[in-house]
């Protein structure tokens, strides 16, 4: 299942959705609010989504990974609205025969995730002031194109 | 840039986008003939300096590029810089 929700994600709970007889494997990756970004006290995160998109897009971008990689199952499940420190706000998980595929395709996907899907993220900081964050390979890229002439 | 005939269309702003132009959508009539140049219409509507370059932009929830031809009666989404994860 490729979801957005509002409830706090249950990685067991998601993890055993993926169960299969012929897989061997399992890796998952969890992505938790933490309280620091670039030098900044963070307090709490909003997250923003546009479902119908994420759903379709993100279903591309398993698909990718299944071809890429002989896997059996993957899924991923985003939060949106208001988290707080030490909430899970993005699980991936790869079920398949070995763990070196199940491995890279979870890295494909959760890195594909953040730079494709549109979802946006607000950090609230301690000091009260608030700003949205850039995914940190478009900031990169940003800076490469800012350093070269744009050809978008 | 050919003449273009003006259409209706609706624009869905989204994150930093909705907060700068303080609607989550509206409806526009444009002479716009790309998503290009719909996001420069909308960019000097709401004193935005944002570059396209690292936006995105969707016509009835499919993805597409900053050369796409916007139509009469389109849904045009812009999505500033993305960051989930």
């Amino acid at each position: 299942m490729v979801a957005i929700v509002t409830e706090a994600i249950d990685p067991a709970i998601q993890a055993k959705q993926l169960r299969n007889p012929a897989a061997g494997g399992y890796a998952s990756f969890e992505g938790w609010v933490r309280n620091e970004n670039e030098g900044r006290e963070v307090r709490r995160l909003e997250y923003e989504a546009y479902e119908p998109l994420v759903i379709t897009e993100g279903q591309r971008i398993i698909a990718e990974a299944g071809e890429r990689w002989p896997i059996i199952a993957a899924d991923f499940v985003h939060r949106s609205g208001l988290l707080e420190l030490g909430d899970c706000a993005v699980w991936v998980g790869v079920a398949a025969k070995h763990r070196d595929e199940a491995f890279k395709a979870g890295r494909y996907i959760i890195d594909e995730l953040k730079v494709r899907l549109p979802i946006w993220k607000k950090e609230h900081y301690v000091d009260g002031d608030s700003g949205w964050v850039n995914c940190e390979r478009c900031a990169a890229h940003a800076h490469d194109d800012a350093a070269h002439t744009h050809h978008d | 840039m050919s003449e273009q005939p003006s259409k209706t269309i609706q624009v869905r702003y989204f994150a930093l986008f909705r907060e700068r132009a303080g609607v989550s959508a509206e409806q526009l009539t444009t002479t716009a003939g790309t998503t290009l140049e719909l996001f420069e219409a909308t960019r000097e509507r709401h004193g935005s300096t944002e570059p396209h370059g690292h936006c995105k932009v969707a016509i009835n929830d499919v993805m597409v590029g900053w050369d796409a031809p916007i139509r009469d009666g389109d849904t045009v989404l812009l999505f500033p810089p993305v960051g989930g994860g």
